[in-house]
């Protein structure tokens, strides 16, 4: 079945989110569309999918124009979506979430799920997809909840499919996985739109790729276009992938963790002796597939986690047992995992998030009485350094763009004298013109002699930034490797598979 | 109807309960009309009926703004300026208001619903009575001391609360409801004391204070009206400045907006649990106190009356704004002392006030009415306090 969109426009208020987009999508094809954050790619696929209304435009399916109002038009017509946030009951069974909002009920209204348990099984056998129909979702691992979506699409006789991000929210071999499920997709006829910002992701499976910048339709390119080529398109401009790393001192050590423990709260052992040491100038990136204990240790090193054994010395100086606050005036910046849950606070003004750490102190308060004009001077002069992007220091910080707010979060951490960053996948979600300043910006404090932890599950990222290489597997840092190693010894490390 | 918009960003706060207030005392009109036998003689003849209606509302209306703000016919010869008496008793009910109402508005903007602003004002009115009565100081000295033993005694009450939930994690909804009966029972038993009885009663009734350490009036012994009002508006002031210009109130906004954030900033979330609670509970306390030594002097189980929970309500009215608070609180403390003349002069029940006040809350719960009704376009709704509920 394929696919056609002609001239649809979308404008909210002032911005054009679509500005006349074309597009073809073929039977069989997986078409890539790739753009940055904003791009107006979501906005696209939500009007192809009947949740947003066009200005303008229509949707041909095999070249006959439809009229798609509703989700359940855009399903009649053969067009599924997998949300880049799941649409599923967490505490209903596979099965269950499946027939939702198509029940059939047998005796005495009892819910009959026989038949959708064997087409479960059906679709689950004929794409290796391992989905019991009776398990429940809040027990699944993100990626085979992501395949449940799947199956309901193709259950619900979808011809094209709509993947909306899909591998944001995976590990390295759920989307090596995935990708595998779609190219089986596209050999069986099923067309697939594939929406991401990730290069590599592209090059590996898509048969075309159009690219979208600010509402348009800026280019078409073959997945043999090289990454750098993609990602000009993309952002329009030159941009570096792999940022320059000068030649620098490295020094003596400034963060040494010895034989560090970190339990839950039952005492199951979440990290378990781990070491290491970061010297000045120097990265240590702690590679990982999501929830091998990375992330405790990152918030330990702040003392945000509770029942840690083990020591953590910043310059000689003890760091377990201290207070977040003493850790970070210690020497500390912190760039936590989540920006929107751990790094800022949405309803608070830009102004007053740059200085959550420092809002007691002079120059921003004395006593107990708080100065907000030098809140928002500093404000501005951190906007400044930083390049942050916005309109009004006082507008909630909740108004700025993913890599707006992580720039603040960095302007944050970062204007503390710091002996020692510890960032925590600084570029999750970001788009490439922000990626490429966060590394940019770690780099800079490695060249200034500061020590840099760098917790990241992007490959691509740790080869780039990194000095050495951490993996950590099931709590344990299993090798520690030169930044000379290549992605499949890297990839292998982090699935646990050690070299004889 | 015309499209109404609304420009100014200070006057958009106010559109919501503004217009609540307005559809709400529509409501209160319609049941005026429905409940009253002499109107409702008339439901044959819709003209007849309509006036019958109209005179009812009119009169039920008059009442209750006679009864809270002006009333020309109570001023004698000797003295004009009577007729003002109403507003003087609308500012005696709202003093104590305010205070309660700041209490659970401080709070809400640390992310904490303190249902117990209700024991704290009673722990705050025992402490101020049993120093009122109890000791002999000299005038000025005595009411300061009782406040001050108010404050202290309503900051223990709701710092405990504070305390729980920083160490165990006790919701402090649950735990302040709990307190609530606590306190009203203290209270009842402490009555049945011969400390607390007052000479020669046998029902649960305490000594009056002593002249002493009363609120001083503010207009003469014909008025009711005393510093207690002063001192509420002065504590607006006050929590005004604590949340917005100080580093205290900084914490308590960052930590009620995001605790996750705020503790990964170095900001101690236990302390500022602790603290917001304790202040709260001394903001209600001081309500007690203001109560107790400005206007009932004596104790008795009824004392709190409803201020606690009228206080969630103002504080939800006032968008948990300390210029909200009061501004909510004085139009509260006009319904309840109109309503009384209302009930007196007309046929119509002092119930119908609780009806508009429930009215008004309910309309700002769900501002999408609103906004319906007065076909508002630009009426910004999100982020409405009584429409999020506690966790928003």
């Amino acid at each position: 079945m394929s696919l056609e969109l002609r001239g649809i426009s979308k404008s909210f208020g002032a911005l054009l989110a679509n500005d006349s987009i074309d597009l073809r999508v073929e039977t069989g094809e997986i078409h890539a569309i790739l753009g940055e954050n904003g791009a107006g790619k979501s906005t696209l696929m939500n009007i192809v999918y009947g949740l947003v209304a066009p200005d303008s435009g229509e949707i041909l399916v095999d070249d006959v124009v439809k009229n798609i109002k509703e989700p359940s038009d855009a399903l009649a017509s053969g067009i599924g979506m997998v949300h880049q946030h799941f649409m599923l009951v967490p505490v209903f069974t596979v099965a269950e979430n499946i027939v939702l909002g198509h029940e059939k009920s047998g005796f005495a209204g009892k819910l009959d799920l026989n038949e959708a348990r064997e087409r479960i099984k059906k679709v689950s056998d004929q794409f290796n997809f391992d989905v019991n129909p009776d398990d429940l979702i809040e027990g699944l691992p993100v990626g085979v909840q992501q395949r449940v979506e799947i199956i309901r699409a193709l259950i619900y006789d979808a011809k094209v499919l709509i993947l909306d991000e899909p591998t944001a929210v995976l590990t390295p071999q759920e989307t090596d996985d995935l990708l595998k499920i779609m190219k089986q997709l596209k050999e069986q006829g099923t067309s697939i739109i594939f929406i991401t910002h990730k290069l590599r992701e592209v090059k590996a499976v898509a048969d075309r790729i159009t690219i979208i910048r600010r509402g348009k339709v800026v280019g078409n390119a073959s997945p043999e276009a090289s990454q750098n080529e993609l990602a000009s398109l993309m952002v329009g401009r030159e941009v570096e992938l792999a940022p320059d790393k000068g030649a620098h001192a490295i020094g003596d050590d400034v963060v040494k963790v010895q034989s560090l423990t970190i339990r839950d709260i039952t005492g199951r052992a979440l990290v378990s002796n781990v070491s290491f040491e970061v010297k000045a100038g120097e990265v240590l990136a702690i590679a990982g597939v999501q929830g091998n204990g990375q992330s405790e240790v990152a918030r330990a090193m702040v003392n945000l986690e509770e029942h840690v054994e083990g020591s953590i010395t910043l310059d000689g100086a003890e760091i377990i047992g201290k207070s977040v606050r003493e850790s970070l005036h210690a020497g500390i910046a912190f760039v936590p995992e989540s920006r929107e849950l751990d790094g800022l606070i949405a309803s608070m003004s830009i102004a007053e998030n740059l200085i959550l750490d420092l809002h007691d102190l002079p120059p921003y308060a004395k006593g107990i009485q708080m100065s907000p004009s030098t809140v928002v001077s500093e404000a501005e002069k951190r906007k400044v350094e930083f390049d942050i992007r916005l309109q009004s220091v006082g507008d909630p910080v909740s108004s700025l763009s993913g890599g707006n707010k992580q720039k603040v979060v960095l302007a944050r951490e970062l204007s503390r004298p710091v002996k020692l960053l510890v960032a925590s996948q600084p570029t999750r979600g970001l788009d490439v013109g922000s990626i490429e300043f966060v590394h940019k910006r770690i780099l800079e404090e490695r060249d200034a002699g500061r020590a840099v932890l760098l917790f990241s599950t992007e490959l691509d990222e740790v080869l780039a930034l990194a000095d050495r290489i951490a993996v950590m597997y099931r709590g344990e840092i299993l090798a520690i490797v030169p930044s000379g190693v290549t992605a499949q010894e890297l990839g292998l490390l982090m699935a646990g598979v050690v070299h004889a | 109807m015309r499209k109404l918009t609304i420009k100014r960003p200070s006057l958009r706060a106010l559109t919501l309960p503004g217009l609540s207030f307005v559809l709400a005392m529509f409501f209160g009109a319609l049941l005026i009309a429905f409940s009253d036998s002499t109107v409702l003689k008339h439901i044959g003849h819709p003209v007849t009926f309509i006036k019958a209606a109209g005179v009812a509302v009119w009169q039920s209306y008059l009442a209750l703004f006679e009864g809270s703000v002006y009333n020309p016919s109570l001023a004698t010869p000797h003295d004009a300026l009577l007729s003002w008496y109403p507003l003087s008793e609308t500012l005696v009910t709202a003093a104590p208001l305010i205070l309660a109402g700041l209490s659970v508005a401080l709070a809400f903007r640390a992310g904490l619903f303190n249902i117990g602003a209700q024991g704290q004002f009673i722990f705050g009115s025992i402490a101020a009575s049993y120093v009122g009565f109890h000791y002999h100081l000299p005038i000025g000295i005595h009411v300061i001391v009782a406040v001050l033993a108010a404050i202290v005694a309503g900051s223990i009450w709701g710092g405990l609360v504070g305390l729980l939930k920083a160490r165990t994690g006790a919701h402090e909804v649950i735990v302040t409801i709990m307190l609530n009966y606590v306190a009203l029972y203290f209270l009842m038993w402490l009555l049945g004391t011969t400390t607390f009885l007052r000479p020669g009663r046998r029902d649960p009734i305490s000594p009056d204070v002593l002249p002493s350490s009363r609120m001083p009036l503010l207009a003469g012994h014909n008025y009711r009206v005393n510093l207690g009002i002063f001192v509420a508006l002065a504590t607006a002031a006050f929590v005004w400045w604590l949340l917005s210009r100080s580093t205290w109130g900084f914490r308590f906004r960052a930590v009620g907006a995001n605790s996750a954030a705020a503790k990964t900033a170095g900001i101690s979330v236990p302390f500022v649990m602790t603290a917001v609670m304790a202040i709260s509970g001394a903001l209600a306390g001081l309500g007690g106190a203001v109560h107790v030594l400005g206007s009932d002097f004596s104790l008795t189980s009824g004392t709190a009356g409803n201020f606690g929970f009228d206080a969630i309500t103002v504080a939800l009215l006032g968008r948990a704004k300390p210029m909200g608070v009061v501004f909510a609180s004085i139009l509260f403390g006009a319904l309840r002392a109109g309503g009384g003349t209302m009930q007196a002069n007309t046929n119509t029940p002092i119930d119908i006030v609780l009806v508009i006040q429930a009215l008004v809350v309910l309309f700002i719960a769900a501002p999408s009415v609103v906004k319906w009704v007065f076909r508002l376009k630009n009426l910004k709704t999100t982020g409405e306090l009584a429409a999020k509920g506690w966790n928003g």
